[in-house]
């Protein structure tokens, strides 16, 4: 069957079988590779993209069912060479180790944070509640955001590095 | 030219607190991974790349009567099914482990486990792979399956291993460490003797990313390429050249992008076999990827260790020995990565971080009707079980003697003053400081304000836990003289080159699964050599690219190749001392060095900087004697000692007593890794790890039933933390650099999922004390917390 | 990953071009929405429809509608619609604590309560919670529309009385002045299913005494709500007295199978200890809401 879905604001039409997830889709036809997978059975997030500006885990979406939808995957959150807040606040506040779970935790940031500019860290806990990290422990991935939320116009290049945060505590 | 250094010097004293090469900094690989540009084995597609798929047993035990695999060979699709006979052809139905057992790559004559590989087929696309399964005819005639580890050796149960000539039981190995008669006259005087059962259920490393590989057999020069989620390239090209006889040389295994590791990516599986074999018979490249009920139900697990831990003590809370013996679920293939002389890793660290007169162990390792494996999820070969035994130990010990846990542990701890110490299982601990990590993270916690609050809830029937686990780790395997793998020495090499410009790249031999490599490393160079890290590009996990080691697992990489990476470049840098007093037109000796220039002693303004001496190596300088052009080093490291990091955590939970529900609510952690690298880094490692022990302290465990069949096989009941189970973590440090380490850093990849469970599970029992309980065992399900308030659970295993 | 068996792919365009396909295509064709229980089943081949027949974008079911006595939902409502609902938070706030703990928070971007209720799972809570609101079930197939309580709608695990050329279009619920009702959910882990969980909706007369109660629960093996508490509940004072012997009704009411999620003690505890949590929290919600009912009842 044929399908036509807007990914990252390029309109793509393809011939697929009707039974291709949407995550193979993305993954194997049009080669977005940004988009992982983690599980068959719609718990671990990995997978997840914007369907029409919200997050789903496209494991568990056809291809089929988002002809005439619009998609964003990781590849469509910077603007050009400009990060998109999100994506500089992951890098600022280590909220990334070995990357697989990354690009569905902030395609949820970036939606959570266009629904609720100033989310609380319970809040964005929730938001992500559906997502597993095996890396971060979490609370990384909840300071970026963080981040993110207090620095909606991204970061002034020469601000990139120098900002630092410490966090523990030394005898 | 591979040299073996000179032992490194200590540290400067007073600089350890510094971080090293730039502290905190954003990290190198972020750029890529933020953008989704991450490279991982199913992101790469070679021309003409086949897809491979495998077909796994349904049952535990098994004789394999037939297989009749011409439906799906009929399949428009499909190019090749290969079965168990196929392999035999080709010498290659069986595989050795990494623990001198052998393992069948596909049946061909009893199925072991459920979810054992039986066929596999090549196809065009993935789809039509999977697909094809389905058409693959098998015949199994059902065997009673070997369950529960404590029947494997009843008189009378089945043989699991009949393929092993001579094999009448399911007996793998019977080891022990420590004095026994000394440990049991200790015993035997002590005032105070408590015993308590303590399981380590099986649990199951699960990164992000499945195991896959993309293999590429190239029938013209022979040369094989294999992009595999490995964390050990070199051993497994190594492996792959003693099994498949492929010459070494022909072999190149490229380590991309990995997502996760946790050990789960140590041990060479079926399924990258299967795919050679794929590549050799189709002649195209073959990839396969493992779903995720296949990653969970044959892919390495961990611990399965059931302990009878005994401790005595006087009566007013001198620890003096401590005594166990522990049955090994090993399941149906002896594969657990460990160093050959350790059958049972490093369990017998297991005296932990306490100042023993004797201490004992004995551990026998059985086949069992279940995946294979024991050695993983960040366990630093069993140092996890080791520490859960003796800190849940001294908690009952704590309990019995009346005593507060956190005053029993300061009371025993090893002093600063008896290291480097010998325990009494054979181990060094390099360095240690214990009270001031305890003390710190009593202070942290507001210890005695939590205790009272405790006291407060208590009244009111309110059940609050505080927990207290402090851990020793012993990491960085391993000396030459003590480890290898298969007969492979446990060192790790790094090449490093300044190019002409001054910028330069360092080759390592161990890889990265997310825990930093491009970064920390190129800011151990960037402290040694005084040129940016920005300037200095990582490369490792290819074998064609980097020296040869053993690979990034049991925290060694810092430890061992960051050692290795410290020296080149100390070797570089005495390198250009010379080059530099050419250029100067002085004595090397005369030459002073500041970060990144040597200068003329007493003139600071006549020196070269780094850049400079590149140029000059590479260009006209006329060079003195022994001194060849270019600013190149390459040093393989054989550690003298293994470290010893440790540290302090404190665990508060509240647990409903409506419904046993387990609420983490808060977790302090107090770590001491030796001299920092990067602290964003290992912040994230601790936090990492303290995740996994929320875990496993309250959901995650792999269950089976009575007919073998696996229960955790999926994300829906093999559980792992999410964002809500885990708390805003709190965490320290000190600083006690290792001794023999070139620049005093210990590795840290483990520590917090070594430490944390019995935090977490000492803090549940303390929580449920109102109502008898002094152990429960992993995992702290609402249901299993209840069963305990009610009287008592059961083992899980 | 798992991968669905092939099948042919329709998108409906309107309830009744639904129902046309679902006549044309047969035994053999399978409705979709959110699609989060259908395809999972399918990726592992336990379900193999020929045709596939996606509903989702039959935004004429995607509706939440207070009329008159009745809430009204359209069967294509996603449970991220119900769980922001001011107006359910309002009049049924034991859906807004279900909602909470259906799944994940992506999950519910895409789930509907019509595909809840249709997968009808012992574990759903969405079935518990409609068994409470004497919720009706508005069906429609090529006979028309049958109105169906959930007693007539829900039949068993996985069984609904939908049939093969029908769509559950809509559920409407009734709206009683002085009512409050709470949900509450025990699980292993956030997004897990019910270990056990139970939900009650109670009214309360003028005096103070409970008009009406109902209480249901979620995977013990009731898939009806406790009627033997009503008796026990009506015409007296919310006391702490008469929580606890709803609660051993209820315990006893319920039949829960041993599974990984714990053993048939410790369900039938919860059932106990979770009725009394949720008749305590139902009757204060009840009792805020007496003041200023201005709904009309039912």
């Amino acid at each position: 069957m044929q399908i036509s879905m807007t990914i990252n604001g390029t309109d793509v039409t393809r011939e697929i079988e009707p039974r291709v997830l949407l995550v193979h889709f993305i993954r194997d036809d049009l080669r977005l590779t940004g988009t992982h997978w983690g599980c068959d059975t719609t718990n671990c997030g990995t997978c997840v993209v914007l369907m029409d500006g919200q997050p789903v885990k496209s494991c568990t979406v056809l291809a089929a069912m988002a002809d005439g939808h619009t998609i964003t995957t990781v590849e469509g959150l910077a603007h050009g060479a400009t990060l998109d807040p999100v994506q500089q606040g992951f890098m600022e506040e280590h909220g990334l180790q070995c990357g697989f779970c990354t690009p569905g935790m902030m395609l949820t940031a970036r939606a959570l944070l266009d629904h609720n500019p100033h989310p609380e860290p319970l809040e964005i806990r929730e938001a992500i509640s559906g997502q597993i990290c095996r890396c971060t422990g979490y609370a990384t991935i909840v300071r970026s955001i963080q981040w993110a939320a207090e620095h909606p116009a991204g970061a002034a290049p020469e601000t990139t590095t120098s900002e630092s945060t410490e966090h523990e505590v030394h005898a | 030219m591979t040299i073996l250094e000179d032992r490194p010097s200590n540290p400067a004293a007073g600089d350890h607190d510094r971080p090293i090469g730039h502290g905190r900094m954003q990290r190198k690989e972020d750029p890529r991974f933020v953008r989704g540009k991450g490279r991982y084995v199913d992101d790469i597609v070679l021309p003409g790349m086949l897809h491979g798929a495998i077909l796994r047993a349904p049952v535990a035990h098994a004789r394999l009567v037939s297989i009749d695999t011409s439906e799906a060979l009929a399949h428009p699709k499909v190019l090749a099914v290969i079965t168990g006979t196929d392999l035999q052809a080709l010498g290659l139905a069986w595989a050795p482990t990494l623990s001198m057992d052998v393992q069948a790559v596909l049946v061909t004559d009893k199925v072991r486990f459920q979810g054992q590989e039986v066929a596999f087929v090549v196809a065009e696309d993935r789809y039509a792979a999977r697909d094809a399964l389905e058409l693959i005819q098998v015949e199994y005639d059902v065997l009673p399956p070997v369950v529960d580890a404590r029947k494997a050796m009843d008189p009378g149960a089945p043989v699991i291993r009949d393929d092993l000539p001579g094999r009448t039981d399911n007996h793998i190995f019977d080891w022990e460490a420590g004095d026994k008669a000394e440990t049991d006259a200790v015993f035997a005087s002590a005032d105070v003797v408590v015993k308590q059962e303590i399981v380590y259920p099986r649990v199951h490393p699960a990164p992000m990313e499945t195991c896959g590989a993309v293999a590429d057999f190239d029938p013209i020069d022979g040369r094989l390429t294999l992009y595999e989620t490995t964390q050990a390239p070199h051993a497994h090209r190594t492996l792959f050249a003693m099994v498949s006889g492929i010459p070494e040389h022909k072999i190149r295994v490229v380590s991309p992008d990995i997502g996760g590791g946790f050990g789960n990516k140590v041990g060479i599986y079926p399924g990258y076999i299967l795919a050679v074999v794929g590549s050799i018979v189709t002649g195209k490249p073959v990839k396969w990827v493992e779903d995720r009920s296949e990653n969970l139900m044959s892919t390495s697990f961990a611990r399965d260790y059931i302990m009878q831990g005994e401790i005595a003590a006087t009566k007013d809370g001198k620890i003096l020995a401590l005594r166990t013996n522990v049955l090994a679920d090993h399941g149906a293939f002896n594969a657990t990565a460990q160093p050959t002389k350790y059958p049972a890793g490093f369990f017998h660290i297991f005296t932990g971080s306490y100042d023993l007169a004797a201490a004992h162990c004995t551990v026998t390792g059985v086949y069992t009707n279940k995946a294979p494996g024991g050695v993983a999820y960040a366990c630093s070969f069993r140092v996890t079980e080791a520490v859960y035994l003796v800190e849940r130990m001294v908690d009952i010990l704590a309990r019995k003697l009346d005593m507060d846990p956190a005053e029993l542990r300061l009371k025993n701890f090893i002093r600063k003053e008896q290291f480097p110490y010998a325990n009494k299982t054979g181990w060094e601990y390099d360095s240690g400081d214990y009270e001031p990590t305890m003390r710190l993270s009593m202070k942290m916690a507001g210890y005695d304000e939590l205790r009272r609050e405790q006291k407060e809830k208590r009244e009111r029937g309110e059940l609050m836990g505080i927990g207290i686990s402090f851990f020793t780790e012993t990491v960085g395997a391993g000396p030459r003289k003590d480890m290898d793998i298969l007969g492979l020495g446990m060192a790790d090499g790094a090449e490093l080159r300044i190019h002409p410009t001054g910028k330069a790249v360092v080759r390592i031999s161990v890889q990265s699964q997310g825990q930093g490599h491009e970064t920390t490393f190129a800011q151990i160079v960037a402290e040694e050599i005084g040129i940016p890290p920005e300037d200095i590009d990582v490369v490792h996990g290819d074998t064609d690219q980097t020296p040869f080691g053993l690979g990034t697992y049991g925290s060694r990489s810092t430890p061992v190749s960051g050692a290795a990476v410290a020296l080149v470049a100390r070797k570089v840098r005495e390198k250009a001392r010379f080059i530099a007093a050419a250029m100067l037109e002085t004595r090397p000796e005369d030459l002073e060095w500041e970060k990144g220039r040597w200068f003329v002693k007493g003139d600071p303004s006549v020196g070269k900087t780094m850049a400079e001496i590149a140029m000059g190596a590479h260009g006209t300088v006329a060079l003195p004697e022994g001194i060849d052009g270019n600013l190149d080093a390459e040093v393989t490291y054989d550690p003298p000692n293994l470290t010893f990091p440790f540290g302090a955590y404190i665990c508060v939970v509240d647990v409903d007593p409506g419904t046993g529900h387990v609420k983490v609510r808060r977790f302090i952690a107090v770590d001491d890794c030796g001299t920092r690298i990067n602290p964003m880094i290992i912040e994230g490692q601790i936090h990492g790890g303290l995740t996994d022990g929320v875990g496993m302290a309250l959901m995650e465990i792999i269950e089976f039933d009575d007919e073998g069949n696996c229960l955790g096989g999926s994300f829906m009941d093999y559980l792992i933390p999410t964002a809500m189970e885990v708390p805003d973590w709190e965490t320290g440090f000190t600083v006690t650099p290792s001794p023999h380490h070139p620049i005093g850093a210990k590795g840290v990849g483990e520590s917090a999922t070594v430490g944390s469970p019995p935090a977490v599970v000492n803090a549940v029992v303390d929580a449920l004390t109102p109502f008898g309980v002094v152990h429960m065992d992993m995992p702290c399900t609402p249901a299993r917390v209840w069963e305990a308030m009610q009287g008592g659970t059961r083992p899980p295993v | 990953m798992q991968i669905p068996a092939p099948f042919d792919y329709v998108r409906a365009s309107s309830v009744d071009n639904a129902l046309a396909l679902l006549d044309r295509h047969g035994a053999e064709s399978r409705v979709v929405a959110g699609g989060h229980s259908l395809l999972p089943m399918m990726k592992l081949r336990l379900a193999r429809p020929d045709w596939l027949i996606d509903i989702n974008d039959l935004y004429e079911l995607d509706y939440l509608l207070v009329d008159g006595p009745v809430l009204r939902i359209g069967a294509m409502t996603r449970h991220t619609t119900l769980l922001e609902s001011d107006d359910v938070r309002r009049l049924f706030p034991i859906i807004t604590d279900a909602e909470h703990v259906i799944a994940d928070p992506i999950v519910r971007n895409r789930g509907t309560i019509g595909g809840s209720l249709c997968q009808a799972d012992p574990a759903e809570d969405l079935s518990t919670v409609c068994h409470v609101l004497d919720a009706v079930a508005v069906v429609r197939g090529p006979a028309g529309e049958r109105m169906l309580s959930m007693a007539e709608f829900h039949r068993g695990p996985y069984e609904t009385a939908v049939a093969q050329n029908e769509l559950l279009i809509e559920v409407r619920v009734p709206i009683r002045a002085g009512s409050g009702s709470a949900y509450e959910k025990v699980e292993r882990r956030v997004g897990d299913w019910a270990v056990a969980a139970a939900g009650a909706s109670v009214t309360l007369a003028a005096d103070g005494t409970i008009s009406k109660a109902t209480v249901g629960l979620t995977a013990v093996g009731l898939d009806r709500n406790v009627t033997e508490v009503e008796a026990v509940l009506v015409g007296q004072v919310p006391t702490e007295q008469l929580f606890a012997e709803a609660g051993q009704l209820a315990a006893d009411a319920c039949d829960p199978l041993a599974d990984q999620r714990g053993p048939i003690d410790y369900k039938r505890h919860l059932a106990d200890e979770l009725t009394r949590r949720v008749l305590r929290v139902a009757c204060s919600r009840a009792a805020a809401s007496v003041p200023d009912v201005t709904i009309q009842e039912g």
